[in-house]
């Protein structure tokens, strides 16, 4: 969650330049019954779930306009994470997102460090430089499915992601 | 040095990072070996794989040895630095990102001195320097062999994980000769330190370099960054070929892509590379699993009751710094009175400072005579032959001895030149031997000398002429003639005493 919190909200200052934010009443995402099969958008089902529960605490949080992503960008984002935002439910999730992020913006942090990790105070353990693993290279290579005398195999070079509209195509009479 | 330049005063611009594998026993996340040439993946601990369910342990070792070489660099310790993830797609990276300290590095704002010959003769010390932008600690990723046959790529993840140091270097070089000077002396810090064995072959130093050219005061130009590098002598010729190459571009109304080039050893050129889609976005994050890591001035600022094992103490390290290359060199000058440029080699040559050491100590020949043998006679041969000091079939040993020879008075300098040649040829005898053998003693017999110089003196009555009426060269000449009879067995000082008497 940590994750795609801090990630939306760099892709929020990269994308677009908000000040303070004003928001809409959020309502609550029309989620039909094939969405809620694709992994992507049940999370983001919890994640409007929170929304409307952060609502009803946050009175100060007024309009604003509802943020469009770029198409570009979206190519982007798909092509470096690998992720594939598939359809319009898709990108109207990572929307939301942005906006759920935007209460950020409420806070004042003027004159505050922005924190890493709620365990950035622990001390970082350092470890003595004597040899404790490694040596299981029979282990490791039963987990791939294809192996040539002791490495790993992997296509030559990286596959470049097919077009979006090739991709459309390709999953079409996918499972999701 | 000269300038690479156009008519037009284009200048090259080259800046370098350099990534230096950490001599250490284990990774820097895991306590896997580091080893050269293992059985593939034998040295993969299960973080190293990248399995779901590992976590990120630092090695104290690698924290140390990036401090140490940043204390040698003159750089800034941060007492606080940070770990990112880097992410990119890449067979050999598992994890899908790599762990490395962009935003707040171990250290910065360093400076590396180095020196190279220049002058019109190379024999004067040039000494330039260049800014270290910041040192971070960062994982090594794994092998990957390319098998176009197949259309396949084989993975070894042994090095993936292995630690590295990369050490970011400001752009204030501007030709081949002098980023090579300045890796080479990176390497000789770094060996010094024990930091990183700095072997570019076996890739535990790998230079990439970022090259541009611009007219003096104007704004940078478009760089590019040329990758493939293995040796320093490489690393000049790939940096002198791009920097023509460029020119060759703007002279002809083109410009020049930012891109990725790879280096070709065989041409000697550069060549793009075609795998790198475009301007890459590495999605930087702070690494989660670790904690910021604290280093500390002196025990006293150590937070108390903390074992010393989970301390990392600025001045313990700092009092554990070994000789660098630069504080040898002085010594070397003062303590045997040589000259900069003779240090310089010295240094500069892998077992030459200790070839030159032992031949000092068991010979009485002083320092100065030494070096010049050391310089010309045995470089001579190394470099003719292609061979490194250790190949040297003449041991200091062997060296101090006709050296002796030579302060004895047994044999003159010529004669010791010729032993040497004959030596190198046979080093199973000794100088001794070769001289007796070959008949080489000195001829001390000062009769025989003087029936040689008078026989001479007669038959160039012109040349004697010539001297008498002032042409103290041709004095020379008559030496060597004396010395072809005596087959150079005569001792110089005195022949030339007797001659400048005859023709006085």
């Amino acid at each position: 969650m940590y994750v795609v919190v801090n990630y939306t909200r760099r892709l929020q200052t990269l994308a677009f330049n908000l000040g303070p934010s004003r928001y809409q009443g959020v309502t609550r995402a029309s989620i039909t019954s094939q969405d809620r099969k694709s992994k992507q958008n049940l999370s983001c089902f919890r994640w409007t779930h929170l929304i409307t529960l952060v609502h009803q605490y946050s009175t100060r949080i007024s309009n604003s306009k509802p943020c469009q992503v770029p198409v570009d960008l979206v190519d982007k984002l798909e092509r470096l994470a690998l992720v594939d935002f598939r359809n319009q439910e898709g990108l109207a999730c990572l929307e939301k997102a942005i906006r759920f992020a935007d209460q950020l913006h409420v806070v004042d942090t003027d004159g505050v460090d922005p924190m890493d990790s709620v365990l950035e105070e622990r001390a970082l353990y350092l470890r003595e430089d004597a040899v404790a693993e490694g040596d299981c290279a029979e282990e490791l290579l039963q987990l791939s499915k294809n192996t040539v005398e002791e490495y790993f195999v992997a296509p030559p070079g990286n596959i470049p992601l097919p077009k979006r509209e090739e991709r459309a195509a390709m999953f079409k009479h996918a499972e999701f | 040095m000269t300038l690479i330049s156009a008519p037009q005063e284009l200048v090259g611009v080259v800046g370098l990072e350099i990534h230096a594998q950490i001599h250490s026993n284990t990774k820097l996340f895991s306590g896997s070996r580091v080893g050269f040439q293992a059985p593939p993946n034998s040295l993969v601990s299960f973080f190293d794989a990248s399995l779901p369910g590992t976590l990120p342990v630092l090695n104290r070792r690698c924290v140390e040895a990036a401090v140490m070489t940043g204390l040698a660099l003159n750089c800034t310790i941060n007492r606080k630095s940070l770990f990112d993830r880097k992410h990119y797609f890449y067979a050999d990276l598992p994890a899908g990102y790599q762990i490395t300290q962009q935003r707040l590095p171990i250290a910065v704002d360093g400076t590396l001195t180095y020196s190279h010959l220049g002058g019109r003769k190379r024999n004067e010390v040039v000494t330039k320097s260049v800014r270290i932008k910041q040192i971070q600690l960062e994982q090594d990723s794994g092998k990957s062999l390319h098998n176009d046959y197949r259309n396949q790529t084989l993975i070894d993840l042994n090095r993936a994980g292995v630690g590295l140091m990369e050490l970011v270097m400001e752009p204030d070089m501007s030709c081949g000769e002098e980023a090579a000077a300045a890796v080479r002396e990176m390497q000789l810090i770094l060996q010094a330190l024990g930091t990183c064995q700095g072997n570019m072959a076996e890739g535990q130093l790998r230079v990439d370099a970022n090259v541009s050219i611009h007219r003096p005061g104007d704004h940078w130009g478009i760089r590019t960054e040329v990758k493939n590098i293995n040796s320093a002598r490489n690393l000049a010729r790939a940096i002198d070929y791009e920097i023509q190459r460029q020119m060759f571009v703007l002279e002809s109304g083109g410009t020049v892509q930012n891109e990725t080039r790879s280096f070709d050893g065989k041409t000697g050129h550069t060549i793009p590379m075609r795998d790198k889609e475009g301007l890459q976005d590495y999605r930087f994050m702070p690494e989660p699993n670790l904690p910021p890591l604290m280093v500390y001035e002196a025990c006293s600022t150590a937070p108390p009751g903390v074992a010393p094992s989970q301390v990392v103490v600025l001045e313990e390290v700092r009092e554990r710094l070994p000789e660098l290359p630069s504080v040898r060199r002085q010594r070397l000058v003062e303590t045997y009175g040589i000259l900069p440029e003779h240090s310089f080699t010295l240094v500069n040559e892998d077992g030459l400072m200790d070839y030159f050491e032992a031949v000092v100590r068991e010979t009485k020949a002083g320092p100065r005579k030494v070096i010049g043998w050391v310089m010309n006679e045995l470089q001579g041969l190394l470099h003719q032959q292609n061979l490194s000091v250790s190949q040297s079939p003449i041991s200091p040993q062997a060296l101090a001895q006709i050296l002796n020879l030579q302060e004895n008075g047994q044999i003159s300098s010529s004669i010791a030149k010729q032993v040497f040649q004959e030596l190198w040829k046979t080093p199973g005898k000794t100088a001794q031997q070769i001289v007796k053998e070959q008949d080489l003693g000195m001829v001390n017999d000062s009769t025989e000398i003087y029936r040689i110089c008078q026989k001479v003196v007669d038959s160039h009555p012109d040349q004697v002429q010539a001297i008498r009426s002032g042409n103290k060269k041709v004095l020379n000449k008559l030496m060597g003639l004396v010395q072809k009879e005596t087959k150079g067995r005569a001792d110089p000082v005195l022949v030339r005493a007797i001659l400048e008497q005859k023709t006085s």
